[in-house]
């Protein structure tokens, strides 16, 4: 029943004549263990993210079972999703203590039992901790060419290093813990191919969301995603980062962009990047990294980046997207009846008027944060837009949740938490906050945010929130302005 | 793991596309430790509404569950199957489901079905009805009592664990000698590759 592979990784096989593979194959096939007669394949992982909300029931599996962590150094811990954003010590640097019982719980079974199995854990009072998927990459724990793992969809965002990365579920993080596998069937490979540049003032978010309107929320089911195309090339890390991250939402199990030497640097020197001649080694692969000429995708959209206007949406799925300049769509512009249906709910939740200009929507709540959009180049292009600004009077809620407590310190050596609190923002210890509502950080039943999340599905923010999501600089504008808001404008 | 052959029953027409994980379970109900008890917060917004299917007596001890296109897209939260198991819901049937949420639903005895959307529009009609619907894993097929008869085609290895109850884990585990080999030659390989933490 079982195949048995050659014993040696693929990768250190010489390049034989053999056919031209995408990225996503050769790092599929650099893992495989083995591969049953039924196509499922045992799947090594590299690097596992541990977070508070996804292991717990994890861990007791495998208290009760009797099974160790195979490999502890392979996984990494941080708390994250249901920290409050608050001041975590008080003034007498004393850990501050967290209100909400079940949230404490939860946080105090992680602080437990990583160090009972033997795994590297970030405390919530430490600098570096932050979000699992900014941490990673601001650690060097996440390296291309790896598979990474994480009980948390948008692990999607490592692809961003050239890394195969995707969210699993519980049970599969018991099995990557127990195994350091994964059993797995192989995804299709899939190119998003993005031709020519993007305009001024339009960043990768408004990229990504852009391309989840026109593939749809379930355009990638059943792929990988690689993003080809010189726009990537020209992108920053944190930029990949960005797109990679939202892959998910267009129903694809993970993206990828091919690393370059803009990765290279950006690695160089992190704490647990490789080091001295093996950072080298490690470059030396990390530069057969790529789709060969000729490797076939088995599905391919082009899409044209001049096209690209900033963009936001409307609705309660990442695909109910649209150009700033445009309008709230009517059910009636779309042809497939049961999409008129979901359209009609969806405006119904979201208190919307068909023909209604973007930027007519008025925004009570502004939300800079997520790991989509927490890195340090996004609170820079926040900051941009509201340097010797202030936010609008019906602005009422404003908030800055830096990615990393790293992210945050950078940002208030450059003064911008600063420009931040002058503008009327709330500035914030890193975490997910608003981004799932899980912690106190909620928008208010029916009231609008401006979010530079990736998720704007019903009641994610919390209960009856309306969510809209931007880039980091259109969440900046619609703070400014109070509604909806093209940020080239105030450029 | 329960063992899952052949569900019969009524089944909940939700019809809706796109129902993604937060529908299912809100993030709430994600503060618990245990896998226990979800189906309380199961659909909660959607339930809040009167006269809302999941709730309705016509449907009450349904353990099949119909849904639209890409069911269960979303957040990797295992606690939408733990939720849904908790109704009682045994079998999801819908064009398409999330890839992570399929995997997440076998591991936990929940059978994902796919079939074509006019085969899904005839299930919900009869499911409206009131009448059972039988999902048949042995024989992949979905039948009615009017006589529909549906077959999927489910990935081979998901169909073995859901047959026959099994722990994926301990399969692994049966082939660590396989690992060990392939952690091997990969420390001698790549060593930063197997560093991690301790770089
Ligand atoms: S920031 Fe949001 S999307 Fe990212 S890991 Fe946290 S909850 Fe998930």
């Amino acid at each position: 029943m079982i195949r048995g592979h050659h014993p040696t990784p693929r990768m250190m096989e010489p390049i034989m004549a053999s056919r031209p593979r995408t990225l996503y194959e050769k790092i599929w096939d650099a893992h495989t263990v083995e591969t049953r007669d039924d196509g499922t394949a045992i799947i090594y992982i590299d690097r596992h993210l541990v977070h508070e909300v996804t292991s717990p029931q994890a861990f007791e599996a495998l208290r009760v079972a009797g099974r160790p962590v195979r490999r502890p150094e392979l996984t990494l811990a941080v708390p994250d999703h249901n920290l409050p954003t608050t001041a975590r010590v008080d003034a007498a640097g004393k850990a501050v203590p967290i209100a909400d019982p079940e949230s404490a719980a939860q946080l105090a079974a992680l602080e437990v039992n990583a160090p009972a199995f033997g795994i590297r854990y970030i405390p919530a009072t430490a600098r570096e901790q932050g979000i699992v998927h900014v941490v990673g990459p601001e650690q060097g724990f996440s390296l291309p060419g790896t598979t990474i793992v994480c009980g948390d969809s948008h692990t999607a965002c490592h692809g961003g290093l050239g890394a195969l990365a995707f969210g699993i579920g519980t049970s599969e993080v018991e099995h990557v813990l127990a195994t350091q596998t994964l059993l797995l069937q192989q995804s299709k490979p899939m190119e998003v191919r993005v031709e020519g540049d993007l305009g001024p003032g339009v960043s990768a978010k408004d990229l990504i969301l852009h391309i989840i309107g026109q593939i749809g929320a379930a355009g990638g089911s059943g792929y990988v995603i690689e993003y080809r195309g010189r726009v990537f090339e020209q992108m920053t890390v944190e930029e990949r980062l960005t797109v990679c991250n939202m892959s998910i939402e267009a129903g694809a199990r993970a993206g990828l962009i091919a690393p370059d030497d803009v990765t290279f640097a950006y690695l160089k020197g992190r704490p647990m990047a490789p080091q001295g001649a093996e950072w080298e080694a490690a470059v030396a692969y990390w530069r057969t990294l790529h789709s060969d000429d000729g490797a076939i995708f088995a599905k391919s959209v082009v899409i044209d980046a001049a096209a690209i206007e900033p963009s936001v949406t409307w609705g309660t799925s990442p695909e109910d997207v649209v150009a700033i300049g445009g309008r709230v769509p009517s059910p009636a512009d779309f042809a497939d009846e049961s999409k008129r249906v979901a359209v009609q709910k969806s405006l119904d939740y979201m208190g919307l008027t068909p023909g209604t200009a973007m930027t007519d929507v008025p925004i009570e709540n502004v939300f800079i944060g997520s790991c989509t959009n927490s890195r340090i180049e996004d609170l820079r292009a926040a900051a941009a837009v509201l340097k010797g600004r202030h936010k609008a009077d019906n602005v009422r809620w404003a908030i800055v949740v830096p990615g990393s407590g790293l992210v945050k310190a950078q940002a208030e050596d450059e003064g911008l938490d600063k420009v931040f609190i002058e503008a009327g923002f709330e500035w914030r210890e890193p975490g997910c906050s608003a981004c799932l509502g899980m912690n106190p950080d909620k928008v208010p039943p029916g009231e609008r945010c401006a979010s530079t999340s990736n998720r704007n599905f019903v009641g994610r923010q919390g209960p009856g929130a309306r969510t809209h999501l931007v880039s980091p600089a259109m969440a900046a504008a619609a703070a400014v302005t109070g509604r909806l808001t093209d940020a080239r404008e105030l450029a | 793991m329960q063992p899952l052959t052949r569900v019969e029953g009524r089944a909940i027409p939700l019809g809706l596309k796109n129902v993604d994980t937060d529908i299912i379970i809100p993030a709430k109900w994600l503060k618990t430790i245990s896998r226990e008890g979800l189906g309380a917060g199961a659909f909660e917004a959607l339930r809040a509404e009167p006269g809302n299917v999941i709730d309705d007596p016509a449907y009450a001890g349904a353990n099949v569950l119909i849904a639209g296109d890409n069911f269960g897209c979303g957040s990797s939260r295992e606690h939408a199957a733990w939720a849904l198991g908790d109704l009682g819901l045994r079998v999801v049937i819908a064009p398409s489901f999330s890839d992570i949420f399929s995997g997440n639903a076998v591991k936990n005895g929940i059978l994902p079905v796919v079939l074509p959307q006019d085969a899904v529009d005839r299930l919900l009609e009869v499911a409206r009805e009131g009448q059972p619907i039988t999902v048949d894993l042995e024989s992949q097929t979905v039948t009615t009592p009017y006589q529909d008869r549906f077959t999927f085609t489910i990935d081979p290895f998901r169909r073995e664990c859901l047959l026959g109850g099994l722990d994926e884990i301990g399969l692994t585990l049966a082939r660590a000698e396989a690992i060990g080999t392939f952690e091997t030659a990969r420390t001698a390989a790549q060593p930063w590759l197997m560093r991690g933490t301790g770089a």
